[in-house]
């Protein structure tokens, strides 16, 4: 096949990414979950920089730098002291067992690449082919934050959505730009503080992170 | 000599001497003599003859004859050809082998329930070989109701027991409701011109969306006869409550007649097959699987347990149907084909060895009084020709190579990798995905035949041999061990020497389709190696499989005893250092499906008692339902009283009221009359 | 190539794996001491354990079968065969169109069978608790190697492994996506297929931890040389399909003995990796607790799963 060696790498990351979407769907252990979180950054930041090495945007560079001072060291780190604090390791249930959401996790994977396909035809960058990829691990994030019952993991579910959102951008139309990923970069870092806050609010009230205390506070 | 060249003669005058062999059994002789000594045998030496003439018909164009029976207008057709004569082929040789085991299983049958027996059986085999002849839609509804009542008696043998009358009843009105199905898809077809012969039915030109329900009202015609989903529930209660020679034919040729009804309406009848209905089948055939084998594994009476595995096989099916209309619609008769060849040698195989499993069961259940799993264990020691059929039987079922059900297996996955030349991007990764489906049944038969042979023929007796001797006590008669060997040998027979059947499934395929396999298959395959679409493709030779593996455990065992010795000592079993091991902490059934329980827990209703701390006479009760019952019986039941209890208003029971009914309908007759 | 040559690389293949299993398992053994800060054993050490157990006298349980008696023959009959199907060190062998990768599953699905069959033999609880188990692992086992499998397959067009491998090794290096789901689906199963931590221990001695060694505990000397031969030869095709389809580089065509020694070369040093691959894999993780192992495997089928449908959005 005639596809260059770069967006064969490229398509490499992108099943890489997709790969850790499924695996953020089956862990159950809040430490792996940040450290596939950022696992996801760094092949990010990586496709990124390929992308710009292959196609001369330097823009793109900083994107890559952005990314990896943010998702892989930043927002994992305040993750971690975050974790610590309060106590979370195990979330041990989810709202439907495992194999039942990697099934459901498997037709939204269909359903993606069914609908980006068309798309993909369409569009002229090198690496159109993974836009169905990215649709697909943002479809599996958001499954993530429905059916996990503890509040950590709903937050790196977010995380990990937006993760696969800039992937994306990057793959249909080489990268947002600067200011816009600034801004972008700046939102979901001031959210994960404010999600930070939010938990000791949680806690204080109920003892326990556990989300399902949160229809409590229904009127009856 | 006439006969003997005409293939369509010869069915016809073996179908003629089945009905001959029923009624002459109710010739009132001493002891019903000919029943209990000839009928059978000579019921089955019919049954090769048929078998012949249905191989035969498969070489030879389609024939067809007219007998002057019937309505004055409406003359009984009969038509063989290539599908008909395969069909043909798979009621011969099955019923054969079970013919020759009813001759030892009935033999010591009260005289008139032998007669009976005798006459309702012959009767069955006579109205299915006249399905497969029919040629037109009278004969055709005249023979598939006539099967449903002769099997309908034969399943209440026993009626003095309520439940198997429950059972019979559940049979009786779902075969009625899909007889109404698929009279209304023959009237659909009919179109109002007046013509009920297949020949007619065949030319009518349908708009897409008559044509539509038809093939609908077809697939849930013949799939309530089938056993798929939804329509599955008299399965698991009719055939344990008939005999077991009779189970061994409802499970392996009467559901069969289903699929050949599916086929020749679908395929022959409606033609212009459309991909979306190959999708529903696909939909309808993967549940159907994957429900029939995960309801199995929780079963503890071993005639229920066959019976759940013949609605996944039935499932099974239909996913190479589903796969043969896709291909199909979407313009690729070759790869369709091979789905087809596929769904009908799967269909032959499951005749083969399903009918096998019911004869063994019907031995344990002769021998040993036994039908709950749970009270079994180490039968091979008292049936040791009984166990070594259903080892082969178990393991052709687990499609398990060199034997046939894998080969079946085999060509389904196939036809599934064929799946890359489809455009259409969801079918085409949705193909493989059923193809998982598949492998998944596949494996999870394994386990619960693992189940069944371990906990029935190996270990040790879980229950104590405390009930008195039976008279059968001991291995199974001369005439069932025959009839258990013909279909073992068949399943050698179909698993080593696929092409040859291959062959004639062409000729079916090319008949219906006008297309057959590619030109480099027909060249690759020989008697030794089976090549469906091209050699460079994939290619599979169960007798080098088998001669290698043989050889190889031979050779082992010869270099072991030459360069070593074949010393033996024997011992208790290791107990790991716990003092009392009886044989009742052996698995029981139950326990082995504990596994599959856990991980699929809510596909079951499941009723679980616990013993307590408390109870002097600690008890465990585990009662697994099918949700079927809850979610479509019931409620359509308690509908149909419902209205049932409304219209019964209707009757006052006063004659001035009565009165009032017919003159009211005068009076709306006269005034829209005119 | 004429035929006799054929047949001649054929033999020479089954032989060579059937003598060289166990030096894989002794070398797994001997990294995995490495990595547990003990001093290894001789790594023929399998040699010498097979060469003793021969020696012994065969006990059996009074009521065993003839089921139980010919399974260890059965089993090692299986793995012969596999051993003559996987392209180990050349393509093209005559024996290898008789069975393609579907039936290669159909062989080891065979011999879990018989084992089974021979372990609920014994009748006491051990046995059945051995096969509930290793039936519980091989049930999703089994169609999750079918879907690597068929990924491998829909690449290459070819259900063959001669196909697949010579259509993998010849083509121009390209990452696949798809191949590279298979590649972790592949590992998972050959982890539970071979009785391998996570799933489980090969060196238990705790009879309730026990998942294949329960299947086993009743046999004794020849009976137990054969089977421990017939697993260790399993390992090794394992292996080898694993590096068939996904590191084919080296591999010999039949007939051509020139290329023999490199082909040779190649194997050893590829499973030499593998091998320590292993040990080092064994010696990270943990052993699953045996109801999540079902969702070790079904996370593996999922993923093959997901490696079919990557490969058909990549491609088209």
């Amino acid at each position: 096949m005639g596809i260059p060696i770069l967006a064969q790498l490229v398509n490499v990351l992108a099943a890489f990414l997709l790969l850790i979407a499924f695996a953020m769907l089956s862990q159950r252990r809040v430490l792996t979950l940040i450290k596939l979180l950022a696992w996801q950054g760094a092949a990010l930041a990586a496709s990124t920089a390929i992308v710009a090495w292959s196609t001369g945007q330097t823009h793109l560079y900083y994107s890559a730098l952005l990314t990896v001072l943010l998702k892989v060291i930043l927002i994992p780190w305040v993750l971690h002291r975050l974790i610590d604090r309060l106590f979370v390791r195990w979330d041990i249930e989810t709202l439907i067992n495992i194999p039942t959401t990697m099934l459901i996790g498997i037709g939204l994977v269909i359903f993606a690449f069914a609908l980006a396909t068309p798309i993909s035809q369409m569009a002229t960058t090198l690496t159109r082919s993974t836009l169905g990829i990215a649709l697909a691990s943002v479809l599996l994030s958001f499954l993530m934050m429905i059916v996990r019952q503890k509040a950590v993991p709903q937050v790196i579910g977010f995380l990990a959505m937006e993760n696969g959102l800039f992937f994306a951008a990057t793959s249909a139309t080489y990268g947002m730009p600067l200011v816009v990923e600034l801004g972008v970069a700046l939102d979901v870092l001031v959210g994960t503080f404010i999600f930070g806050i939010f938990f000791f609010h949680i806690r204080e009230r109920f003892d326990s992170l556990d989300i399902r205390h949160m229809e409590k506070l229904k009127e009856d | 000599m006439g006969v003997l060249s005409s293939p369509l003669a010869g069915s016809l005058a073996v179908a003629v001497a089945w009905l001959a062999i029923a009624v002459a059994g109710l010739v009132p002789a001493g002891n019903a003599a000919f029943a209990r000594r000839f009928a059978f045998p000579l019921g089955a030496a019919a049954g090769v003859a048929l078998a012949a003439f249905g191989l035969q018909a498969a070489w030879l164009p389609a024939q067809t004859l007219t007998l002057p029976l019937g309505l004055p207008d409406m003359p009984f057709h009969l038509r063989i050809d290539p599908l008909a004569g395969f069909f043909l082929m798979l009621l011969g040789s099955v019923s054969a082998g079970i013919s020759v085991y009813a001759a030892g299983y009935f033999r010591e049958e009260p005289s008139g329930r032998l007669t009976l027996i005798n006459l309702q059986y012959h009767v069955f085999l006579a109205s299915m070989a006249f399905v497969l002849l029919a040629d037109d839609a009278y004969l055709f509804m005249v023979a598939w109701e006539t099967m449903a009542l002769s099997s309908y008696f034969l399943v209440i043998t026993d009626h003095q027991l309520p439940a198997i009358r429950r059972a019979g009843f559940l049979y009786l009105l779902i075969a009625h409701l899909g007889a109404i199905a698929i009279l209304l898809c023959f009237g659909v077809l009919h179109g109002g011109r007046g013509d009920y012969t297949f020949d007619a039915l065949r030319a009518a030109q349908l708009q897409p969306a008559w044509a539509t329900v038809a093939f609908l009202l077809a697939f849930f015609g013949f799939g309530a006869k089938a056993g798929m989903l939804p329509l599955h529930a008299w399965l698991p209660e009719a055939h344990p409550a008939a005999p077991s020679p009779v189970s061994a034919l409802m499970s392996g040729v009467m559901i069969k007649t289903a699929i050949y009804g599916m086929v020749r309406v679908i395929f022959d009848l409606i033609g212009n097959v459309r991909w979306e209905w190959g999708m529903v089948v696909l939909a309808v055939g993967g549940a159907t699987t994957l429900f029939g084998v995960l309801y199995a594994l929780m079963q503890h009476d071993l005639k229920r347990l066959l019976a759940y595995h013949s609605v996944e096989n039935i499932g099974i099916i239909l996913l190479g149907l589903g796969m043969a209309m896709v291909f199909i619609g979407f313009g690729h008769p070759a790869a369709g084909v091979l789905a087809l060849i596929a769904a009908l040698y799967h269909t032959l195989n499951h005749a083969v060895f399903k009918g096998l499993l019911f004869l063994g069961a019907g031995s344990i259940l002769h021998s040993t009084g036994l039908r709950n799993l749970n009270d079994m264990g180490g039968l091979i020691r008292g049936m040791p020709k009984t166990a070594f059929y259903f080892l082969i039987g178990a393991l052709a079922i687990s499609a398990l190579p060199p034997l046939n059900g894998f080969v079946s297996e085999w060509l389904t996955f196939q036809a599934a990798l064929q799946a890359t030349i489809l455009q259409h991007g969801v079918v085409r990764s949705l193909l493989p995905l059923f193809a998982a489906t598949l492998a998944l049944a596949g494996a999870l038969t394994a386990m619960c035949f693992v189940k069944v042979y371990g906990i029935a023929f190996l270990g040790r007796p879980r229950e104590p041999a405390d009930h008195s001797p039976l008279p059968h006590a001991g291995d199974a008669g001369r005439m069932e061990r025959y009839g258990m060997a013909w279909l073992a040998a068949g399943c050698f027979v179909l698993g080593l020497f696929p092409t040859s059947f291959l062959l004639i499934l062409n000729r079916v395929g090319v008949s219906l389709t006008g297309q057959g396999l590619s030109e480099q298959a027909l060249a690759g395959s020989g008697w030794l190696w089976l090549v469906p679409t091209s050699a460079g493709q994939a290619s599979y030779s169960p007798v080098i499989f088998l001669v290698v593996i043989a050889a190889a455990t031979l050779l082992t065992f010869l270099l072991v005893r030459r360069f070593y010795h074949g010393r033996v000592r024997f011992a208790a079993p290791w107990d790991c250092g716990y003092p009392e091991q009886t044989s009742r902490m052996q698995d029981t059934a139950d326990a082995f499906g504990q596994p599959i329980r856990h991980v699929f827990g809510p596909i079951y209703r499941i009723e679980r008692r616990l013993p307590g701390p408390d109870d002097a006479e600690p008890r465990y009760t585990l009662k697994v339902e099918d949700r079927h019952w809850y979610w479509l019986y019931m409620p359509v039941a308690r509908a149909a009283e419902f209205v049932s209890s409304k219209i019964a208003l209707l009757q006052q029971g006063r004659i001035s009221i009565y009165l009032l009914y017919s003159f009211i309908t005068l009076i709306a007759l006269l005034v829209f009359v005119r | 190539m004429n035929s006799a040559q054929g047949i001649a690389f054929q033999i020479l293949q089954s032989v060579f794996v059937v003598l060289a299993a166990p030096l894989l398992t002794g070398w797994v053994n001997q990294c995995r001491a490495w990595l547990q800060n003990r001093s290894a054993p001789s790594i023929l050490l399998p040699y010498y354990t097979l060469a003793k157990l021969f020696h012994k006298d065969a006990i059996f349980a009074r009521d065993a079968s003839p089921i139980f008696r010919w399974t260890p023959y059965i089993l090692f009959g299986c793995m012969w065969l596999a051993a003559g199907i996987v392209p180990v060190l050349a393509t093209g062998l005559p024996f290898a169109p008789a069975a393609d990768i579907i039936a290669l599953v159909g062989v080891f699905a065979l011999a879990r069978m018989f084992s089974a069959l021979a372990a609920m033999d014994i009748g006491t609880s051990f046995g059945g608790l051995g096969a509930r188990r290793e039936m519980l692992i091989g049930f999703l086992a089994e169609p999750a190697m079918l879907m690597t499998l068929f990924t491998a397959a829909f690449i290459s067009g070819s259900t063959q492994l001669t196909t697949i491998v010579d259509t993998l090794a010849h083509r121009e290096f390209a990452l696949y996506p798809s191949l590279a789901f298979a590649a972790v689906a592949f590992l998972m199963v050959l982890l539970a297929e071979n009785a391998r931590i996570p799933i489980d221990n090969p060196t238990t001695h705790l009879e309730l931890t026990m998942v294949h060694e329960a299947l086993i505990l009743e046999y004794s000397a020849r009976h137990l040389a054969l089977i421990e031969w017939a697993v260790a030869i399993k390992l090794f095709a394992y292996m080898t399909i694993g590096i068939a389809l996904f590191l084919p580089w080296g591999i010999a065509n039949a007939g051509d003995w020139s290329a023999l020694p490199y082909a040779f070369a190649a194997l050893a040093g590829k499973l030499a990796l593998a091998g320590a691959g292993l040990a080092l894999i064994e010696a990270l993780l943990a052993k699953l607790r045996l109801f999540l192992a079902p969702e070790f495997l079904s996370t593996a089928f999922l993923l093959a799963v997901l490696g079919m449908l990557t490969h058909f959005l990549v491609k088209g």
